[in-house]
């Protein structure tokens, strides 16, 4: 008889789920941020090269259409300030194809907020704040380091300057990989994976800020007055060697906006991934007018798995993917 | 041969890499925080034995080894090889060398059924069942001791291999073995 049929968590783990939620609700209860609810299901998906949206077929009054589960809830929530909601936040199920792991399920509950008029650095010390609510304890001291310092100290390389062949080199030798025909973000992101994001968080929380400017999703960009550089204003927070929550100071800027969904769909095309229905409703969003502010993604699974001092997200779900 | 992409990788999944014929033990999933996926894989080499620890970029694909795993019967060894014979009906014979045979010879009791692993049609690999029941063939005499002490000796058994066994077993009984672990399991 197979026992697969059980629960990946344990019956105790998920009343311990349940107790750090409530504890992410308290937290913005207490601080006036209002809960939401968005579709899981949108006419729009997200075009980011690097992630796999899943799709289906849906009778809806227009007839038989294409919908895409969300990855994030990030663009119905933008809707929702554009529409003056003020501060909100979500728990809310997101989807990401063949995102199975260790630290990665298919379908896992994202923590998302948006501060309207806050600064990135404001949002940073509340996404400190927040971890520290839910655990209960604190995590250790906090440090900020900038993407460029982290991979000089590193890697002792400048991930700005230094040569596509350095890069490469450097990449190859850390992650014995095949390399030679990768792209500059490709053997960063294997430098990241392997050979920093490890070390990274392991005596306290770690911010990352200043990323490389093709990293820059749908954060904006600005050119940084102490090097000259244009750096992404965007943070992800480590802790024990695993990224938290990824936060941006958020476009606003329609234009761009929509130059950004072509160029991600054309780089998906090269990629032979298939093009995502950009979403029509956030450009018209923007174009209305969205408040200026910082937003942030936590991933709740992996908060919980490293508050209950398990090995994987599995552990802390229900029944995660292989069982579900 | 088809090819098969970073996705596609399971465990037991035979692919070929560095010219030898290998065997997906697992795929980790590894992404930095945005940006491309990595997949951190653990392979058997088929020939070697060996684990070996790879990364590949999330899509790339690698060949797939034409590979079977078939139950054979073990009939003799003429010296220099050893005989199998597949159990599903052809009587088909296969030889196999010394370097395929490798730790198992001492696992091997005729018309007991083995996993032979061809490649390219050739056997590379032999894996004996779990257990397997052999004669001892040589041990120091039984002792009436305490055994709830738990007290061990060596014995040899008819395949050759030396396993360990409560001081009560004697030669000629036929013990159950666990060959993963080569630890004493019963009395058959």
């Amino acid at each position: 008889m197979t026992t697969d049929w059980r629960p990946s968590a344990s019956i105790e783990t998920l009343r311990e789920r349940a107790r750090l939620l409530a504890r992410v609700r308290a937290f913005f209860a207490e601080r006036d941020v209002l809960e939401v609810e968005t579709p899981m299901l949108g006419h729009g998906g997200s075009t980011d090269p690097h992630l796999a949206s899943l799709s289906l077929e849906a009778t809806t009054p227009a007839g038989r259409e294409r919908l895409w589960l969300q990855t994030s809830p990030e663009f119905h929530m933008k809707r929702l300030l554009a529409a003056g909601s003020g501060p909100v936040f979500q728990l809310a199920r997101s989807f990401r194809d063949g995102e199975v792991g260790r630290r990665h399920n298919l379908e896992f509950t994202m923590l998302e907020w948006y501060r309207p008029g806050d600064t990135l650095d404001e949002l940073i010390a509340e996404t400190q704040a927040l971890i520290r609510y839910v655990l209960g304890r604190d995590p250790g001291p906090c440090r900020q380091c900038r993407y460029r310092e982290l991979f000089r100290t590193q890697v002792g390389l400048d991930p700005f300057t230094a040569s596509l062949t350095t890069l490469c080199q450097a990449a190859e030798r850390e992650t014995g990989m095949d390399l030679h025909d990768a792209e500059r973000d490709a053997c960063l992101d294997a430098l990241m994976a392997f050979a920093i994001e490890p070390h990274l968080g392991q005596e306290g929380l770690e911010v990352v800020v200043d990323y490389p400017a093709s990293q820059a999703a749908l954060a904006r960009k600005h050119r940084d007055p102490e090097d000259g550089e244009v750096v992404a204003a965007r943070f992800e927070v480590y802790w024990q060697g695993v990224e938290l929550a990824n936060g941006y100071d958020e476009l606003t800027d329609a234009e761009e906006q929509a130059a950004r969904f072509v160029e991600d769909n054309r780089e998906r095309q090269r990629l032979g991934r298939g093009e995502v229905d950009a979403d029509v409703r956030l450009l018209a969003a923007l174009e209305a007018g969205m408040p200026s502010g910082s937003g942030v993604a936590l991933g709740m699974d992996r908060l919980i798995q490293l508050a209950l001092g398990k090995a994987s997200v599995a552990e802390v779900m229900a029944f995660a993917t292989p069982r579900c | 041969m088809a090819t098969y992409s970073t996705n596609e990788f399971k465990g037991g999944l035979k692919v070929m890499l560095d010219g030898d014929p290998c065997s997906i033990l697992e795929n980790e999933f590894v992404k930095p925080g945005k940006g491309q996926a990595f997949s951190r894989v653990k392979l058997r080499n088929l020939i070697t034995g060996r684990v070996w620890d790879r990364t590949f970029k999330s899509g790339e694909s690698l060949e797939g080894a034409d590979v079977l795993e078939l139950d054979m019967e073990y009939l003799y060894s003429d010296g220099d090889m050893w005989h199998f014979m597949r159990t599903d009906g052809s009587f088909e014979q296969y030889a196999v060398d010394k370097k395929a045979i490798g730790d198992v010879e001492k696992w091997l009791k005729e018309q007991v059924v083995y996993t032979v692993t061809l490649w390219n049609d050739n056997a590379i690999a032999v894996s004996p069942p779990n257990f397997i029941e052999l004669e001892v063939v040589e041990t120091d005499p039984g002792l009436k001791g305490d055994t709830a002490q738990g007290g061990s000796k060596p014995a040899t058994l008819s395949s050759g291999a030396v396993v360990r066994v409560p001081l009560f077993i004697n030669e000629g009984e036929v013990l159950k073995v666990d060959t993963r672990n080569g630890e004493y399991v019963s009395r058959a």
